[in-house]
């Protein structure tokens, strides 16, 4: 098994089978992942690559392209790996997280401010703990806002700063 | 505004054109279309009660009534990018298509990269380049706000734009591109409006320089570009020394051609000469959009076909 190099992007293996560098997650994985904590279907993904550069940092890129590749990104930046929890991005939960069927908290218009401004709330809940899509209507839709962690009863905002917003 | 004296002869109603740049600019957005619809975005704005009005020659650019686009529900989706009404112009121009390899030679900090990727409906590849590292993680941050999986981000001087990076493993080099867009650093002249400052430090000589940078990286979209292909070159400034001087240049230098296209905006053709030069004719077909014609910022756009 060879090391991550953390200045290149390295497409992910199929499966376990074809992994050649130590702890990287395998597309197998990444996409199990989705559907597993968020019923997002598999298929969703299927003109997709995934892409590991910095170690855990996964990405996401639609299309294909040689690997490795030594670029500064490649799509967006998808999920964290590499520790206990994966922890989705708030770009990739906005941009897939409408298909989401679970763990997914729809806020109302004050809680959907505070999240946005960076709050951790109070709010009763008897899904799992763990990170959750935070959502609220908008337009007539249910629209996802970011991710928050839910542990003790208390939703966590885990927007970062630069996206954080007072509405 | 002294440095615009010079254009005195070749800008009609000189003096609203002069009015037109010391007034202010009124906010636009651009809908994300990977996220949201029109209908969408105006439905959301109606909801929070910010006052809106479509363009009538884009069907994704929207007017605003508010200072700070930035902080309503819309933009926090990425469903809106706050863009100037001009900046729209070129990408809509190289009109790129779902499946195309497509290079944004000087993206940053993004606004064209974003509307290109959703022509594209992020399908094929977008490569979004600049030389400015600082600059690139603001183009980063748009993207992925914006939703965009199918960008690839290098960081070179666009005069010497490599394809190596995307060779395949036998191969030495990256396929070419299917559509180039050289939104180049420029004078800036065009963008008083929204920066009163743009002329600070303003020289003849200043815009010589710029247009020696221009002149290179037009030539080398044009070289990475597939026979066919198209390329756009876009400026936010009125120097001919900048516009139909460097067109004028890459088509004595590159195997290419100007062509024309639509635009639904009042504008001037391209200039065929400036001064004491004649520019070869086809830069006619460029189009030059002043100020006081559509209440907008100042832009030049230009497209060209690589000969086969
Ligand atoms: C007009 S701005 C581009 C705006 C961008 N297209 C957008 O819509 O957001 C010009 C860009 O060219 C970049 N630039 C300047 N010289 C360059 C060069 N030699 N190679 C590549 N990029 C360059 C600057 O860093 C700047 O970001």
């Amino acid at each position: 098994m060879s090391e991550n190099d953390g200045q290149r992007f390295d497409r992910l293996p199929a499966t376990a089978a074809d992994r050649e560098v130590d702890g990287r997650a395998t597309r197998e994985a990444v996409v199990d992942w989705w559907e597993n904590r968020f019923g997002i279907p598999a298929e969703t993904f299927d003109d997709h690559t995934f892409w590991e550069k910095g170690a855990g940092k996964i990405w996401i890129f639609a299309g294909d392209a040689p690997s490795p590749i030594a670029i500064e990104g490649l799509g967006m930046t998808f999920l964290r790996t590499r520790q206990e929890h994966w922890k989705p991005t708030t770009d990739a939960v906005q941009r897939f997280g409408r298909l989401a069927t679970k763990n997914v908290f729809e806020l109302t218009d004050e809680q959907a401010e505070r999240f946005v401004d960076g709050q951790d709330q109070e709010i009763p809940y008897d899904g799992d703990w763990g990170y959750v899509i935070a959502a609220h209507e908008i337009a007539g839709d249910r629209e996802p806002i970011g991710v928050g962690l839910y542990v003790y009863g208390e939703l966590k905002s885990t927007v970062p700063k630069g996206r954080q917003r007072s509405v | 505004m002294e440095p615009f004296q010079r254009y005195r002869d070749v800008v009609d109603d000189f003096e609203a054109f002069i009015d037109a740049c010391e007034r202010s600019l009124s906010m636009a957005v651009r809908v994300n279309t990977l996220k949201a619809t029109p209908e969408q975005v105006e439905r959301a704005f109606d909801e929070a009660g910010i006052g809106y009005e479509r363009a009538d020659w884009h069907p994704h650019v929207v007017r605003v009534e508010t200072d700070t686009p930035g902080v309503t529900w819309p933009s926090i989706h990425g469903w809106v990018h706050g863009q100037e009404e001009v900046s729209a112009i070129p990408a809509s121009v190289l009109a790129p298509e779902p499946g195309d390899r497509v290079l944004d030679a000087c993206a940053a900090p993004g606004s064209k990269a974003t509307q290109l990727a959703a022509e594209m409906q992020d399908e094929g590849t977008l490569v979004a380049n600049d030389n400015n590292l600082g600059r690139l993680s603001a183009l980063r941050f748009n993207c992925e706000r914006l939703g965009v999986t199918n960008v690839a981000v290098t960081n070179r001087d666009a005069r010497n734009f490599s394809l190596k990076p995307f060779a395949a493993e036998d191969e030495h080099e990256g396929p070419q591109f299917d559509r180039v867009l050289v939104d180049a650093p420029c004078s800036c002249e065009g963008t008083i409006r929204k920066n009163p400052d743009a002329l600070d430090g303003w020289s003849e000589d200043h815009v010589a320089g710029i247009a020696g940078v221009q002149k290179g990286i037009l030539r080398r979209a044009i070289q990475v570009t597939r026979d066919g292909g198209h390329v756009v070159y876009s400026t936010c400034t009125f120097a001919p020394e900048e516009n139909e001087a460097v067109l004028d240049h890459v088509l004595q230098k590159e195997d290419c051609r100007l062509v024309d296209y639509d635009l639904a905006l009042e504008h001037d053709d391209g200039l065929t000469g400036w001064r004491d030069t004649e520019f070869d004719p086809q830069v006619a077909k460029a189009k030059r959009v002043y100020p006081h014609q559509n209440d907008t910022g100042g832009f030049f756009t230009a497209k060209l076909e690589v000969s086969a």
